[in-house]
């Protein structure tokens, strides 16, 4: 049975979005920040050669920030509930956790400003049609594993999420961050050779299944011969997708406020940050940039919590190309306002991209590879956790693909193994920088999917042991 | 700063208790009666669309988060979820929609959606999915154990708590800096599908953790509280079911001695694995490795497969005879205890190794029905109304021995070189859940069947079946406490699941030790 095409979109009843931000300040009275997150989905699952879960969704989250006044500082209080929201309840909440509260060390004045000329448009949206190639392109990838004996999995998925803003000062921010996810994994029927392919994407305009498969498909025709390799320190070639997944704990890890503790690898012994100090004889530069050309994401803060270096207070603070690594140095750490002011330092609050880049690097992997005598060609890295934080050691495997290079080409496919390194210490160790592209991190990209990363060369990654995965 | 609320904005005027729509007067979890109309649009409108299956699930999510960082408020969030998910079985694939927007027009509206979605997937599915059988079960009331709904305890009472704990620490010696958080989560379900299953169900879990930081000369170091999260209210935080005082009491000391402590030296050491730590290892190298979705392909792409593959069951030899592995969504206080899963199936127990031997798998309705093993044992869940349910992981825990069985003082006296191992940190397994590397907390010398002081960089490091085959004996009840986390993640979109993970102290003998900071090559 065919559905009614005159059948509404569930959620299609949500109140308009810029109203809910004028209810709920309305309904706040006082200073008060309200954050109205509308975002459609779609997805699409598989694995074993055929379609496992999908679906949509529609989602609004509301968020109201209430400030107290008191005599030791201002309080603030913040509430956040989905669906169709009774601001009132919502902003009564928002109060009873300001009175339970205290004054945090985060305290500003509310950013200033006017609105947006789009403000009171409405949402975007997406749905599975956005898919369409992807799946079009599966059907046929699927026969075709199955006459080859191998088998296929993975997952599409695509979001547009539009973001309100509003505050008692006057601001009005609106902003439509479309976000896809493209991974594709081939394994040989018995399970010995395996390998990844990820993209992030905007709109799967630029994603090509067909291109994807036949990457993977050569993959495992380079991974037919074994080598199987004892634990050591390798020189190896990152792909722009490991480097990535690396970059972003690193990132992670760039926290002011624990550096100034004591307790993170940019804690200067003694006491203070490490900022100004060169971690690198390469001149790396490591940002983020709103306006990072194919990454582009909002030009403001949103925050619906306080945390270390995060602010609810600094909900709608402009966001700029921020400069994490400067020629090699440590240039910024993540500051709120306060936090900055206290510190002497400039602010630094997070953007939803990350950029990694030598001035002067060119080649791609493949241009690596061809200048590699011997050495190993990573696909992706995986499970990756701190295991101490005074060095941010960081534990993981290599997964889908370990490739033996010797003499410019890949001659067979190595065990997995079990890596212990910082990234750091690799900024510090790298031979050699390729050009950066935009690349997903296999782990972490579904938290940062906007990231664009160098391939690099490392020539003593430390490989602590081998893993029988496959 | 500037603070332009008068003292009119600042009162708020008297209101009824706050009420979500399908919320029971009395805040005592969903509504059926009121939710009525949304499940009976979604489903009729599924059946007459032709869907061989429908399941619907409104859900209410209440998730509080307080921290402190040296006894001052840093993060307060308080969420509430609200929402629909309407999960069908048509034209052979499963489809799948879901709003925040909970009324009945919506939920007729999810049924074309789910159904559309199901299409659209039935255009590259290459075999029909199946659901194993299972009855209905009726009209299923339900709650987790708890005294105190921790939503209901005011934020004031909630940051005191953790400033005085805070407080406490951060006047002893050598404790530089503390961080206190306190997590906590009401869940409520109404489930109903078109078998006649109609449950409804509340859980109620919190998660306190205390951490204190010393700086040395040249390092630093850390250690935090053991208690673990559990499905129980505020009363947990009140003692009913964790000592605090003592824990508080013990930490400055145990800190100073670990940051004063040598480096230990990379080896192999027989270990005594405390409760504490060993949950976590459960967890990673046989909850997830018994997941039969993960075993059979389905989840190749994201969270892994698993070396324990289906041919293997009832003859890998997963460890030494003393292991009892069992599953189980029936424990008291346990992360995911439930009445009835997002499914529709009863909870139950069952075994997953026994006597060393791979015997069960964990599993859901249409991967029982891939394996052809008759029916689910109950292991579905979403962690939102927005998520699909998928096969997600039950209690999985270590039987300790059998009658009073031995102490963890006698597993120590039965060393002469090796490292008593409490607390978890740092973790990590491959794809296929054969190697793994994790640390701890804390780390005390064995020599000559008594402790010797702590050591500290600690990670061991092994491969799955050679670690449990290792194990050469298990403590006795005395010794068994449930751990677990909130955050086991699995699935695409990423979905976290809480689970707890219940077992005695263990003795693993010849395990490779690596020194963590020579491992990053100082």
């Amino acid at each position: 049975m065919s559905p009614r095409r005159s059948a509404p979109m569930a959620g299609s009843g949500l109140p308009p979005a810029h109203d809910v931000v004028e209810r709920a300040l309305a309904a706040a009275g006082g200073e008060s920040v309200v954050i109205v997150e509308d975002a459609s989905e779609a997805e699409l699952r598989f694995a074993n050669n055929t379609t496992t879960t999908n679906g949509v969704r529609r989602d609004r989250r509301v968020t109201i920030v209430r400030i107290r006044p008191s005599p030791q500082g201002p309080v603030a209080g913040a509430a956040r509930r989905s669906g169709i929201v009774d601001v009132e309840d919502l902003a009564a909440a928002a109060w009873h956790d300001a009175e339970g509260s205290q004054p945090g060390e985060d305290a500003a004045d509310l950013v200033a400003g006017g609105p947006d000329p789009d403000f009171e448009d409405p949402p975007g949206s997406t749905d599975l049609t956005v898919l369409g190639g992807v799946v079009a392109g599966l059907s046929g990838a699927f026969e075709r594993a199955r006459g080859e004996g191998t088998v296929l999995a993975g997952f599409a998925e695509h979001r547009v999420a539009t973001t309100y803003l509003g505050t008692s000062s006057g601001l009005r921010r609106r902003h439509v961050q479309p976000t896809g996810a493209m991974h594709l994994v081939a394994r040989s029927g018995d399970g010995s050779r395996s390998a990844w392919a990820g993209a992030g994407t905007a709109t799967f305009d630029d994603v090509d299944v067909d291109l994807l498969e036949r990457r993977l498909a050569a993959r495992l025709e380079q991974a037919r011969r074994r080598v199987d390799l004892e634990p050591g320190r390798y020189e190896v070639v990152l792909p722009p997708e490991a480097t990535a997944d690396l970059m972003v704990a690193l990132w992670e890890a760039a926290s002011g406020k624990e550096a100034e503790e004591g307790r993170s690898v940019f804690s200067r012994a003694g006491g203070g940050t490490r900022l100004g100090d060169v971690l690198s004889p390469l001149p790396f530069e490591l940002r983020s940039d709103p306006g990072e050309p194919g990454l582009e994401c909002a030009p403001f803060l949103v925050a619906g919590a306080s945390g270390a270096d995060v602010s609810v207070f600094d909900n709608g603070l402009p966001l700029g190309r921020t400069v994490w690594l400067e020629g090699g140095r440590l240039a910024h750490l993540r500051y709120h306002r306060a936090g900055a002011a206290r510190a002497g330092v400039e602010v630094a609050a997070p953007v939803d991209n990350l950029v990694l880049e030598l001035p002067g690097g060119s080649g791609s992997v493949e241009d690596l590879v061809a200048r590699t005598e011997r050495g190993l060609l990573l696909t992706s890295l995986w499970y990756i956790r701190e295991v101490d934080p005074a060095t941010l050691l960081l534990t993981g495997l290599t997964r889908d693909g370990v490739y033996v290079v010797e003499g410019g080409e890949i001659v067979g496919a190595a065990n997995n193994f079990r890596f212990n390194e910082s990234p750091v210490d690799l900024l510090a160790r790298t031979a050699e920088v390729g050009a950066t592209v935009r690349a997903l991190g296999r782990e972490f990209g579904e938290w940062l999917n906007r990231t664009a990363m160098p391939p690099l060369r490392v020539p003593d990654f430390n490989m602590s042991s081998v893993s029988q995965a496959s | 700063m500037t603070t332009n609320g008068s003292r009119r904005q600042q009162r708020e005027p008297e209101r009824e208790p706050e009420r979500e729509p399908g919320v029971e007067p009395g805040g005592e979890g969903l509504d059926p009666a009121s939710l009525a109309p949304v499940v009976d649009a979604a489903l009729s409108e599924s059946a007459r669309l032709g869907c061989r299956h429908a399941e619907v699930r409104v859900e209410r999510i209440r998730s509080q988060v307080v921290r402190l960082r040296d006894g001052r408020v840093e993060t307060t969030a308080d969420d509430t979820e609200y929402g629909v998910g309407l999960r069908v079985l048509h034209a052979g694939a499963f489809g799948f929609a879901a709003t925040v927007a909970v009324t009945a027009d919506d939920a007729a509206a999810l049924a074309e959606q789910a159904t559309a979605a199901a299409a659209t997937a039935a255009r590259a599915t290459s075999r029909h999915v199946e659901l194993a059988d299972e009855p209905s079960h009726g009209q299923v009331r339900w709650r987790s154990p708890y005294r105190v709904d921790p939503a209901t305890v005011p934020l004031a009472d909630k940051v005191s708590r953790l400033e005085e704990w805070s407080r406490r620490l951060l006047e002893a010696p050598g404790v530089d800096h503390v961080t206190a958080t306190v997590l906590a989560v009401v869940e409520d379900k109404h489930f109903a599908n078109l078998e006649g299953t109609v449950a409804t169900q509340r859980r109620v879990r919190v998660h306190p953790v205390v951490e204190a930081l010393a700086l040395g000369r040249d390092s630093f170091e850390t250690m935090r509280t053991l208690a673990p999260p559990t499905g129980r209210g505020w009363e947990y935080l009140d003692g009913e079911g964790w000592d605090w005082d003592a824990e508080l009491a013990e930490l400055p000391e145990l800190l100073s001695a670990k940051l004063a402590a040598p480096s230990v030296e990379a080896g192999t050491y027989d270990l005594v694995v405390d409760p504490s730590n060993l949950w976590l290892t459960i967890h990673e190298s046989i909850g997830h490795a018994t997941e039969l979705d993960r075993a059979m392909g389905f989840e190749a792409a994201y969270a892994g497969t698993s070396f324990a593959t289906p041919d293997k069951l009832g003859s890998l030899r997963y460890g030494s005879p003393v292991m009892h592995v069992t599953g189980d969504r029936t424990t008291p206080h346990g992360l995911a205890t439930v009445a009835v899963d997002d499914e529709g199936v009863a909870a139950g127990s069952f075994d997953l190794v026994r006597q060393g031997v791979l015997v069960g798998y964990q599993l859901d309705r249409a991967i029982a029905a891939e394996a052809g093993l008759g029916a689910s044992n109950g292991c579905a869940f979403a962690d939102s109304p927005l998520h699909v349910p998928i096969q997600r992981m039950a209690n999985v825990s270590l039987q300790p021995a059998a009658g009073e069985g031995p102490t963890t003082a006698d597993l120590i006296g039965a060393v002469d070189r090796g490292i008593y191992i409490v607390g978890d940190k740092s973790w990590s397994i491959d794809m296929q859940r054969y190697n793994f590397q994790f640390t701890g907390q804390r780390f005390f010398a064995i020599r000559n069947g008594r402790l010797a002081g702590q050591v500290r960089d600690v990670a061991y490091q092994a491969t799955t079946t050679e670690f449990w085959g290792s194990l050469e004996a298990v403590g006795g009840r005395a010794t068994y406490v449930l751990g677990g986390a909130f955050n086991c993640g699995k699935g695409q979109p990423g979905q976290v699941a809480p689970v707890s993970h219940g077992c005695p102290s263990a003795l693993v003998r010849g395990v490779r030790v690596l020194n963590a900071r020579q491992e990053s090559g100082r």
